[in-house]
């Protein structure tokens, strides 16, 4: 049967994620040291499994509200306000629970874009983006950022792309897979162009617990951008909850309910389970996510140590837990360095064109390994990296 | 950096200095000094590791010991409790408050061997009052370390 001629047309033309295919590739073999994931080595802290438990047991099973529970909308919004973000929103109206971030971007765009209207993003960048907008409708228009600034983004990198039929922008600093942040300048000046061109910023935080040096707050607390800013976050990188599938999205209340109406129809709520497990984590577990930001400073300072010690190129991520390290010096492709480096060292690491085509000549390491696995993996690299140069 | 040390210290007390130098991103040569310095301060005592007797053959016998103590004019708690430290058998000591005054732990090859050392050389001691003894059965976390394996899990090799 002709099954193309089922499937939509937009859908056919989206190309599968290039970590997919290497995924592929590495489950094939044995012994591998992975530096390919995207989620942390900890279990969640357990006083958030406890929780999760325990509102199974009080058999805590049902639907929440669409928008999910009010307890932990107030705490987020409180969370927004106290620390470290600086930008208040109301618990009511302007948050919404999602199933994670995944989720929220998509609401977000599916709730802004009106087919062909143009969204400015950066690569290399998360893998999702490009796709989410296309099935969006939308026309995804790329920035691409270079080691010289060390990935970050300057407003006029912004400007050259905007046009008229630009609506949104996508913002995610600290950046999966570069580690990059934006500066006080950068964000100021991105805000007074976004404020200019009348765009809306989507602005992913997933990693900004995650900042290893100086944090600024969120872009949302800019001089009006909080009334065209969707601030999306989530529970998975900072309190290790990927499998819990929790994130959320907060902005003006009439978005919000843009997004509602469509989260209402497709997703109803976030689980129940993992909205009470959050709540807990934002209550109680700050502790626990400092011990792990910082066990993932630490073994970031040693793995760029030692990548520089082998030659390879990697300047310091100032956030997320990722090292976006510059292979050119092998003289080997993004794509053939890491499958040569799986066949011959068994160690997996995710080429830089997975997350763009300006990812040429990276590969994307993990750090989020304990230190063992990332010392074993580092000697094996060095062995590669050695024989390739002589 | 000292704290920082001191908890790389406590989790791996065999940890190099080169890499406590490159986790935090200071040179070899401060953390020597560092660690020089809090072990001539008295803050490092000693380097020990943690072992998991049920794993060894012949695992040793141990029991925590509540004892009361009427305190003297002069010392408090002090002189019995410094006199009972001195014993081989007793790995640990602590003044703590409640329903009784010091917490021991005691080491012996047989139950016999810690009964008797109960009996002869703890109770007769000049201001215990009284000692209540408890066997340890199992352990199940020491310092800081869960002594079981919890079944393997796996997460996936690349993930976004
Ligand atoms: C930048 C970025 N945004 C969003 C996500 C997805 O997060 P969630 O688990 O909340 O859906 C990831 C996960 O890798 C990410 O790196």
């Amino acid at each position: 049967m002709d099954y193309n001629k089922f499937i939509a047309q937009h859908i056919q033309e989206l190309p599968k994620s290039g970590i997919r295919k290497f995924f592929d590739l590495v489950n094939l073999m044995d012994n591998v040291i992975s530096l390919g994931v995207g989620e942390p080595d900890f279990a969640t802290p357990w006083e958030i499994r406890e929780a999760a438990i325990y509102s199974l047991e009080k058999g805590h099973t049902s639907y929440t509200s669409n928008l999910g529970l009010l307890s932990l909308r107030k705490e987020i919004c409180r969370y927004l306000k106290d620390e470290d973000f600086n930008v208040e929103y109301n618990p009511v109206d302007e948050c919404i629970i999602t199933v994670g971030v995944s989720e929220a971007l998509d609401l977000a765009l599916r709730a802004l874009i009106n087919i062909g209207d143009e969204v400015i993003y950066h690569e290399p960048c998360y893998v999702s983006y490009n796709a989410e907008i296309k099935m969006a409708h939308g026309v995804p228009v790329k920035i691409e950022t270079n080691i010289d600034n060390e990935f970050s983004l300057d407003a006029k990198q912004i400007a050259e792309k905007i046009t008229p039929k630009t609506k949104a922008i996508i913002l995610n600093f600290p950046c999966n897979p570069t580690g990059a942040t934006l500066n006080n300048e950068q964000m100021t000046e991105i805000s007074k162009l976004a404020v200019e061109h009348d765009l809306i910023v989507l602005t992913d935080e997933i990693y900004s617990e995650l900042t290893y040096e100086e944090r600024l707050p969120s872009i949302a607390s800019y001089p009006g951008m909080r009334e065209r800013t969707i601030f999306l976050h989530g529970f998975s990188k900072a309190y290790a909850m990927t499998g819990f599938r929790v994130g959320f999205a907060c902005g003006p209340k009439e978005l919000i309910d843009a997004m509602m109406k469509i989260h209402q129809y497709t997703m109803l709520c976030a689980s129940i389970t993992s909205q009470e497990a959050a709540l807990e984590a934002l209550r109680n577990s700050k502790k626990s996510m400092l011990m792990m930001k910082n066990e993932y400073m630490q073994r970031r300072n040693y793995f760029v140590k030692r990548f520089n010690e082998m030659g390879l190129r990697c300047y310091k991520p100032r956030g997320s837990f990722y090292l976006f390290v510059e292979v050119t010096s092998t003289k080997l492709s993004s794509l053939d360095f890491a499958e040569k480096l799986l066949e011959e060292e068994r160690v997996a690491v995710v080429p830089g064109t997975a997350f763009g085509s300006c990812g040429e000549g990276f590969v994307r390491c993990c750090y989020a390994m304990s230190l063992e696995e990332i010392k074993v993996a580092t000697d094996r690299i060095e062995r590669f990296v050695k024989n390739m140069k002589d | 950096m000292r704290e920082s040390i001191l908890k790389l210290l406590q989790q791996n007390s065999r940890i190099s200095n080169s890499e406590i130098a490159a986790r935090l991103d200071v040179c070899e040569d401060e953390v020597k000094k560092c660690i020089d310095s809090l072990e001539e301060g008295g803050v490092i005592k000693g380097y020990t590791a943690v072992i998991n007797d049920e794993a060894l053959e012949n695992s040793a016998v141990k029991a925590i010991i509540e004892v009361k103590v009427s305190p003297s004019r002069d010392g408090g708690f002090d002189p019995v409790a410094k006199k009972i430290a001195k014993f081989s058998q007793v790995s640990e000591v602590y003044l703590i408050s409640g329903g009784y005054d010091l917490r021991l732990v005691v080491n012996g090859q047989t139950l016999n061997e810690v009964a008797s050392f109960v009996a002869r050389k703890l109770s007769t001691i000049d201001g215990v009052t009284s000692t209540r003894t408890h066997f340890l059965l199992k352990k199940y976390k020491q310092a800081n370390m869960i002594l079981h394996e919890d079944e393997d899990f796996e997460r996936l090799k690349i993930t976004p």
